[in-house]
C-alpha cells in the first residue's frame, strides 16, 4: 500500500480512540481532507523543486507505536543539554517518557500537547492557539495536523521569563522497524514574557525513520523567545520540520538551527509579523557530507510596517552531499519602513557536493530595506597556505578555515553551555581539535 | 643550513625567479632587499612552499634536505617560518587556539605527545610578556580586526612560541610605528642563537637599524645582483635602487 492510501486508512484507526466531539477533532478531519487532495509533495511542487521524498516515501512505515520502549537515561545522556538545569519534555516513538522528562506547572506550563488537547482548563489556549498559525493548505502540516496528538506544550503567562531553558527531544528506539513520526508542538508566550527552548529529534536504530514534525509558536506583545533546533541525527533518519511563528508587536524571535547530520532534512520556516516594530531572526548553520541533504526553505511575511527580519545561513557541504537554501521574503504594500537582511553563504568541499540557494524577494511597499546575498565558494587558498606555513596540516587546515566560516553564527547563541556544545560539534564535525582556552 | 642554487621559479606561468644563489648559515642574519617587484616575496614564499608557485630549475636545500619534496607544514615541522606581510584573519579561532594547534600539530609530526597544558600556559605567558602582548589579545580572533602593527607582533609571537630554525620575515616592518618596530626587532634579536638564521625582506633600511644583518643582497628583477655587509644597506638607503638599475644598465 502506498504511504498516502496508508495515512488515510489510518486515520479511522486513530478516529477510534479519540474524543470525536472535541472542536479539534473537526480541524483534523478537514486537514486530512486537505491532505487526500494535495497529497505527498513532489519536484514538480515548485517549493519541492530540490528535494525530492520519493525514495523515503516508499519505506513501509509504522504509523503507531506497537508498545511503549523505555530507555535508561545512561544510554541517552549525551543527547541531553545536561551540563544545566532545564526543564524536559521527552518522547520515546512518540510516547511521553515521564522518567526521561522533567515538566512543571509551577509559573509556567512545560508539558504534554495530549494533555492540552484533552483537559478542560487548556480549553481557551487550545481554541485561540491550535492550528491558527500552521498553514491550512501545505499537505505535511495538513497531514501532521490530522494526526497531531502528542508533542510538548508550553506556556508562558504575561511577564513571566522562564528561569531555565526547555528540552524537547524525540527518540526513535526502531523497535517499531520503519517508523513515521509526526509530533506536533505549541509554545505560547505572552506579553512581556520570556523563553529559550532546546528541540532535538534523535534516530538510535538503523531502521528508517521518518519525522515529519510541526511546531506553533506564538510571541505576544514584546515576548522573547529563542529557538534551537539541533539537528545531528543518524544517517538513516530523515526530518521534514515545518515550524511556524506568529508575532505580536514588540516582540523578539529567533530560530536557530544547526544541520549537521540526519540523511533527508527539510526546514519549512514560516514567521507572520502581527504588529510593529517586530524583530525576526532565522540563523543557520549546515555542515554535511557522503549523500545528506538538507534543505531550507525560509518564509517571512512583513505585513505592518516598521518591522525586521535578520537571516543567516552558512552551509558546508562535503563529499556527495546536497544543499538548499530558499529564502523568501514577502513585504506587504503597507509595510513600510520594513528591513529584511538575508545572506546564504556557502562552501563547496568537494566537487561532487551541490548547493541550490535563491533568494525570493516580493516587495509591495516603496519605503523598505531589503538586501540579499549569497556567495557559493571554495576555501581561500592564501589563508590555507598561511595555516600550512605554521604546521598544520592541509585537512586540518581546511577544518580550522570551514569551522571559522560557519563560526560567527553562533555569536547569537544566548545559552552559553549550548555555545559550547554546537562549537565543539562544529569542530568535531570539520576535524578540528581546539581543546579548551587556557 | 639553507642552500638555493640557481633558483628558477614562475607562478601562472609568469617567471619571477631567474637563478637565485644564497647560503645562510647558522647563527647569520640576512636582509635581502629591493625595488617592488623584484621578486622578494615570492623569493619568501616558495622557500615557503606554496603550491602555486612552480619551481622550474634550481634546489632549495635545508638542513641536507632538498625542499621541493616537502608540503608546507612538513616544511614548517623542520623548522621553517614565514612571518606573513598580510597575514590572514580566522573568525572564531583565538590566538592561543591557534598558536596551541600549531605547536601540537609539529609535535604529532615529530611523533611527540601534546604539550601539557600548564607548559603551553607557561610558554605563552613568557612570550606574551617579552612582546608586550597583552593578554586580552591572546583571547581574540585571530588576526581578526587587527591593526597592521596587531598582526605583525602577532606574527613574531608565533615566530617566539614555534621557535624555527630558519626565520624568513617578509616585510615585517610595514605597517608599524616606530615603537612598535623596536619591540618587535628586540624580540627577534633575544630568539637569535648560534643555532638558528633570520632572512628579513624589506624594501626599506629602517629595520636594520634594530636587527642587524650579516649579510645585505640585493634582488632585482628576480636575481640577487649584489651581496655585501650592512654598509650596502645604508649605501641603498642613501642613493636609492635607481644607483642598482643604473649599474646593471
Amino acid at each position: 500500500m502506498e504511504l498516502k492510501e496508508k495515512m488515510l486508512s489510518s486515520f479511522m484507526a486513530l478516529e477510534q480512540e479519540l474524543d470525536l466531539s472535541s472542536p479539534v477533532h473537526d480541524i483534523r478531519s478537514t486537514s486530512l481532507k486537505t491532505f487526500e487532495i494535495l497529497g505527498f509533495p513532489t519536484k514538480k511542487d515548485e517549493a519541492w523543486k530540490y528535494t525530492s521524498l520519493a525514495k523515503l516515501l516508499k519505506n513501509d512505515y509504522s504509523i503507531f507505536p506497537k508498545k511503549e520502549s523505555s530507555l535508561e537515561l545512561k544510554d541517552v545522556k549525551k543527547y541531553f543539554l545536561y551540563e544545566i538545569d532545564s526543564y524536559k519534555v521527552v518522547f520515546i516513538d512518540g510516547i511521553y517518557s515521564p522518567f526521561l522528562s522533567d515538566t512543571t506547572h509551577d509559573g509556567i506550563d512545560v508539558c504534554l500537547l495530549s494533555a492540552a488537547l484533552s483537559k478542560p482548563k487548556y480549553k481557551g489556549v487550545i481554541e485561540k492557539y491550535f492550528n491558527k498559525v500552521a498553514a491550512k493548505d501545505e499537505s505535511l502540516t495538513a497531514l501532521n495536523t490530522s494526526f497531531a496528538k502528542e508533542g510538548a506544550y508550553v506556556f508562558v503567562p504575561k511577564s513571566v521569563i522562564a528561569e531555565k531553558p526547555i528540552q524537547i527531544i524525540h527518540f526513535s528506539t526502531g523497535e517499531q522497524g520503519d517508523f513515521l513520526l509526526q509530533p506536533r508542538s505549541l509554545i505560547v508566550v505572552e506579553e512581556n514574557a520570556q523563553v529559550q527552548i532546546i528541540e532535538r529529534h534523535q534516530s538510535l536504530t538503523p531502521h528508517e525513520v521518518l519525522t515529519n514534525s510541526v511546531t506553533e509558536i506564538f510571541a505576544a506583545k514584546n515576548a522573547l523567545v529563542d529557538y534551537y533546533k539541533i539537528q545531528n541525527d543518524r544517517i538513516d533518519a530523515s526530518l521534514i520540520d515545518n515550524t511556524y511563528v506568529a508575532q505580536e508587536r514588540d516582540s523578539n524571535v529567533n530560530v536557530h538551527t544547526f544541520s549537521f547530520g540526519g540523511k533527508l532534512t527539510r526546514n519549512n520556516l514560516n514567521f507572520t509579523q502581527n504588529g510593529e516594530y517586530i524583530d525576526s531572526t532565522m540563523k543557520g548553520i549546515t555542515i554535511i557530507g557522503e549523500q545528506q541533504h538538507v534543505d531550507h526553505y525560509t518564509l517571512v511575511n512583513h505585513v505592518q510596517p516598521n518591522c525586521e527580519s535578520h537571516q543567516d545561513y552558512k552551509g558546508i557541504y562535503a563529499d556527495k552531499s546536497v544543499g538548499v537554501f530558499n529564502g523568501k521574503i514577502y513585504v506587504d504594500k503597507i509595510a513600510q519602513k520594513t528591513n529584511a537582511f538575508q545572506q546564504n553563504n556557502n562552501i563547496l568541499l568537494d566537487n561532487k557536493a551541490t548547493i541550490n540557494t535563491k533568494p525570493q524577494l516580493e516587495i509591495f511597499a516603496d519605503d523598505v530595506k531589503c538586501s540579499h546575498g549569497c556567495t557559493i565558494g571554495q576555501l581561500d587558498e592564501d589563508a590555507l597556505f598561511y595555516l600550512r606555513t605554521r604546521g598544520i596540516p592541509k585537512r586540518e587546515a581546511k577544518g580550522l578555515l570551514t569551522y571559522a566560516f560557519a563560526n560567527n553564527v553562533l555569536e547569537s547563541v544566548a545559552i552559553p553551555a549550548l555555545k559550547t556544545r554546537i562549537n565543539k560539534l562544529i569542530a568535531t564535525k570539520l576535524g578540528v581539535n581546539l581543546g579548551h582556552d587556557l | 643550513m639553507l642552500t638555493i642554487k640557481d633558483l628558477h621559479a614562475s607562478v601562472e606561468d609568469k617567471e619571477i625567479l631567474k637563478g637565485i644563489n644564497l647560503q645562510v648559515n647558522p647563527g647569520e642574519v640576512h636582509a635581502i632587499m629591493g625595488p617592488n617587484g623584484s621578486g622578494k616575496s615570492t623569493l619568501s614564499t616558495v622557500i615557503a612552499g606554496h603550491e602555486d608557485y612552480e619551481v622550474s630549475k634550481g634546489s632549495i636545500v635545508f638542513d641536507g634536505e632538498d625542499l621541493a619534496e616537502l608540503d608546507a607544514e612538513q616544511r614548517a615541522h623542520k623548522g621553517v617560518f614565514l612571518s606573513f606581510q598580510y597575514p590572514v584573519e580566522i573568525p572564531g579561532v583565538t590566538v592561543t587556539n591557534f598558536i596551541k594547534t600549531a605547536i601540537n600539530a609539529s609535535r604529532k609530526a615529530k611523533g611527540l605527545e601534546d604539550m601539557p597544558a600548564k607548559e603551553m600556559l607557561k610558554s605563552i605567558r613568557e612570550k606574551a610578556a617579552m612582546l608586550e602582548i597583552d593578554s586580552k589579545f591572546l583571547s581574540r580572533s585571530l588576526n581578526e580586526g587587527f591593526s597592521g602593527g596587531e598582526k605583525k607582533r602577532n606574527e613574531i609571537f608565533q615566530l617566539a612560541m614555534l621557535e624555527p630554525k630558519l626565520a624568513i620575515l617578509d616585510e615585517t616592518d610595514s605597517g608599524l610605528d616606530i615603537d612598535a618596530l623596536k619591540i618587535v626587532a628586540n624580540g627577534v634579536n633575544k630568539l637569535k642563537s648560534e643555532d638558528n638564521a633570520v632572512v628579513v625582506i624589506t624594501h626599506y633600511q629602517r629595520l636594520l637599524d634594530y636587527i642587524v644583518p650579516d649579510f645585505v643582497h640585493v634582488l632585482y628583477n628576480g636575481r640577487i645582483v649584489k651581496s655585501g655587509t650592512k654598509e650596502l644597506a645604508h649605501e641603498l638607503e642613501a642613493k636609492g635602487y635607481d644607483w642598482i638599475k643604473q649599474e646593471l644598465a
